[in-house]
């Protein structure tokens, strides 16, 4: 039994649930048996991947969908032994160069040159080019995407690259220049609720309409979460209670118990405490950015006007710096007590002009 | 010497005549009867310097050396998709032809191994072959070989030293040509040991002519308003702008029009609606009125940096704050950008910028 989130993913370009537009745009795009370098970028759960897989579909037939795990080495020119696993069919490769941190710049080296060197043997029936998907690309490092540059034009007659990625940001604009971007925005909240019903109708279940709107809303526009979530319900409990609670992830409600420990109280010894809390929530690999956005959500809460453009001002620093730094605790830590310096610094103006 | 420099321009007439170059010779249908699809920016690839567009300078003086046969150690800078690894390979195409160049140019760009060991041997190795000054058909050829560095900014600082000597040594039978778009990058005694050349930012009427052109032996039918959307999303960028023309001819088909809509599209620009609800969003000093905002441009999938670039354009323009304000939320969009460049979380970045702007717009007027 797979989960729902597999199960009713679609699988064709038609069969997209919104976007209609942009579909209809990547049909076309495939009709001509021929496609640019792609970038498709978008916030996570919006259907990147589908769209990508449902393209390479409409372009290659049912055959790429006949997956095949494999593991690829590659040497440095320091001798170090690599090993990134791909996913490929017999008309396209999937990998995730980041998997291999800083060393990512070989195997974009490597791998394109390897896939785009082998031209089709039979190019009546085939397409003459294969493609790659490279996903994450924000997370590459600049050599990578230096590496990727002239790549990309050099090997243009055999090989198409799809880069996948949340944000452009990160990707420097020579790579920027050589793609048709493709942005995939988040489905609304009236979407995700109405693929959800129609989900649950396929199960054979009836979800009442108050409930998905408000699976929808819980999941922040992400409409795997969503999925996933509704899921979760459905396990927990059927038929669906509408007035019950959505039960949120663990570390979710850990994170804003720790929130209102910051909040209730500023001493050397409470962030001790929270300092303790932290390295729990980073020790179960959540990440630290994560964990930053989500304290300052509640945070905010009890913070008003200035303070609040203050408090994001520091935690936008220190998120800065978090990404530049080695140790993810340090950051973290300098950013609560930070905030508690502040807030405590509020808290006595404020008695003191009662007096 | 007279001959020699007859022959050469000679040969060089020639090739431009006669060279299949590799990406048009790729438009022709291969065996199979199926027709190869070329990207444009290949097909539309200067074949000679000649064709470059708006760099004069530049050109002016390649063409000297061609007719003279001869090279300086050449470096070109400047943004992208302005035309220096077109020149550079137009002008090594036209100096050798299209037999010789495989044997004569070494191509080495961000994409090969590039660190200091290849320099020491590969780089090095190819330095010290001599080479003939006479091509297999018996007619003159200049007996040097070029060595084109691309995107020579990425090379590392010890790669970039390690250059130095093997340049001045092999000076006699190599011409280094280094190609970047930062000429801070490249270590000074490299630079002093080159000619440099700036490349400018194309002129939208130069751009324009050219796309024209394109859409014209294309035969994609375009508007004149449609050419002014693609000019201004790709910011004096020819490749940018000739790999969006040819985007949204392919995404609309064969015989539909292009709308601006769909450049803008492509190109990732946010429509000025959204930017202007945004601003209008900041002026209302409500701190929650602005995160459901922020959240709603990451939902989106609008990347920072785009909101980042076309914001400042907004900034500078607006009227109703003081330039003093302007500065200081200028200040502010510098140091967000650096942080965005270093890998920042987008949303925290924001929140961060448009608060100060909210700060600014509201409590300081």
């Amino acid at each position: 039994m797979s989960l729902w989130v597999d199960k009713y993913r679609p699988v064709s370009l038609a069969k997209l649930d919104y976007h209609k537009d942009q579909s209809a745009h990547l049909k076309k795009l495939v009709e001509g048996g021929d496609f640019p370098h792609l970038l498709v970028y978008g916030p996570s759960g919006a259907g990147k991947k589908t769209r990508i897989m449902c393209t390479l579909r409409e372009l290659y037939g049912p055959g790429v969908e006949k997956l095949r795990i494999e593991q690829c080495q590659f040497t440095t020119p320091s001798n170090k032994k690599l090993e990134i696993s791909t996913i490929s069919s017999n008309y396209h490769i999937e990998v995730n160069p980041s998997d291999v941190g800083h060393n990512d710049r070989i195997v974009i080296q490597e791998l394109i040159k390897n896939v785009a060197q082998v031209n089709q043997l039979d190019t009546t029936q085939q397409k003459n080019f294969k493609v790659v998907v490279l996903t994450e690309v924000d997370r590459l490092t600049k050599e990578a995407q230096h590496a990727l540059r002239r790549t990309m034009e050099k090997y243009m007659s055999t090989c198409r690259i799809i880069l996948c990625c949340n944000s452009t940001s990160k990707v420097i604009p020579a790579i920027r220049s050589r793609c048709l971007g493709l942005r995939v925005a988040a489905p609304s909240i009236a979407e995700i609720s109405q693929i959800l019903i129609t989900v649950c109708k396929k199960e054979g279940l009836t979800l009442p309409h108050e409930m998905a709107v408000k699976v929808a809303e819980k999941s922040g526009r992400n409409l795997r979460r969503a999925l996933l979530m509704c899921e979760a319900c459905r396990v927990q409990q059927y038929p669906f209670n509408i007035d019950k609670e959505i039960s949120e992830p663990d570390w979710e409600i850990y994170l804003r118990e720790t929130a209102t420990m910051i909040a209730q109280q500023q001493s050397p010894k409470r962030l001790l405490e929270v300092r303790a809390r932290l390295y729990e929530l980073l020790t179960h690999c959540i990440p630290p950015d994560i964990i930053m956005k989500g304290l300052l959500k509640d945070l905010l809460a009890v913070c008003d006007g200035q303070l609040k453009a203050e408090v994001v001002q520091c935690a936008a620093f220190y998120e800065h710096r978090l990404q530049q730094g080695q140790k993810a605790i340090y950051h973290l830590e300098a950013f609560v007590a930070k905030f508690m310096a502040i807030y405590k610094r509020f808290l006595e103006e404020g008695i003191a002009d009662i007096f | 010497m007279q001959a020699f420099l007859k022959g050469g321009k000679v040969s060089t007439d020639k090739s431009k005549v006669d060279s299949p170059v590799p990406s048009s010779s790729a438009a022709k249908k291969s065996k199979d009867g199926k027709l190869k699809i070329v990207p444009w920016i290949e097909k539309y690839r200067p074949k000679n310097v000649e064709d470059v567009a708006y760099q004069d300078e530049v050109i002016a003086v390649l063409k000297k050396s061609l007719e003279g046969s001869d090279l300086p150690n050449l470096l070109f800078y400047g943004p992208p998709g302005t035309g220096k690894t077109s020149t550079i390979l137009a002008a090594s195409r036209q100096l050798f032809g299209p037999e010789l160049y495989r044997d004569r140019v070494l191509e080495l760009n961000a994409s090969d191994e590039r660190g200091i060991s290849v320099i020491r041997e590969k780089v090095k190795k190819f330095a010290q072959l001599t080479a003939g000054g006479t091509r297999s058909d018996g007619k003159p050829c200049p007996p040097f070989k070029i060595i084109i560095l691309d995107e020579a900014d990425s090379m590392t600082k010890d790669a970039q030293s390690a250059l130095r000597r093997t340049m001045e040594r092999e000076s006699k039978t190599t011409r280094f040509c280094l190609i970047c778009n930062y000429v801070t990058r490249i270590i000074e005694p490299i630079t002093s040991r080159c000619a440099k050349f700036r490349f400018k930012m194309l002129a939208e009427d130069i751009l324009s002519s050219r796309l024209k052109k394109i859409c014209d032996e294309e035969g994609v039918l375009i508007e004149d308003t449609v050419i002014d959307a693609v000019l201004k999303t790709s910011e004096g960028d020819m490749r940018k702008a000739i790999m969006t023309l040819q985007s949204a001819s392919r995404l609309c088909g064969k015989d539909g029009t292009i709308s601006r809509e769909m450049i803008y599209n492509i190109s990732g620009v946010i429509s000025e609606d959204y930017l202007d609800k945004l601003i209008r969003k900041c002026s209302r000093d409500s701190y929650e009125d602005l995160d459901k905002a922020i959240q709603d441009v990451i939902m989106e999938g609008f990347a920072a940096s785009q909101l980042l670039n076309q914001l400042h354009d907004r900034i500078i323009m607006m009227e109703n704050i003081s330039d003093k304000q302007k500065s200081i939320i200028c200040e502010k969009m510098a140091e967000v950008d650096k942080a965005l460049m270093d890998g920042a979380d987008e949303y925290l970045q924001l929140m961060a910028l448009f608060s100060t702007i909210m700060y600014q717009t509201c409590h300081e007027s």
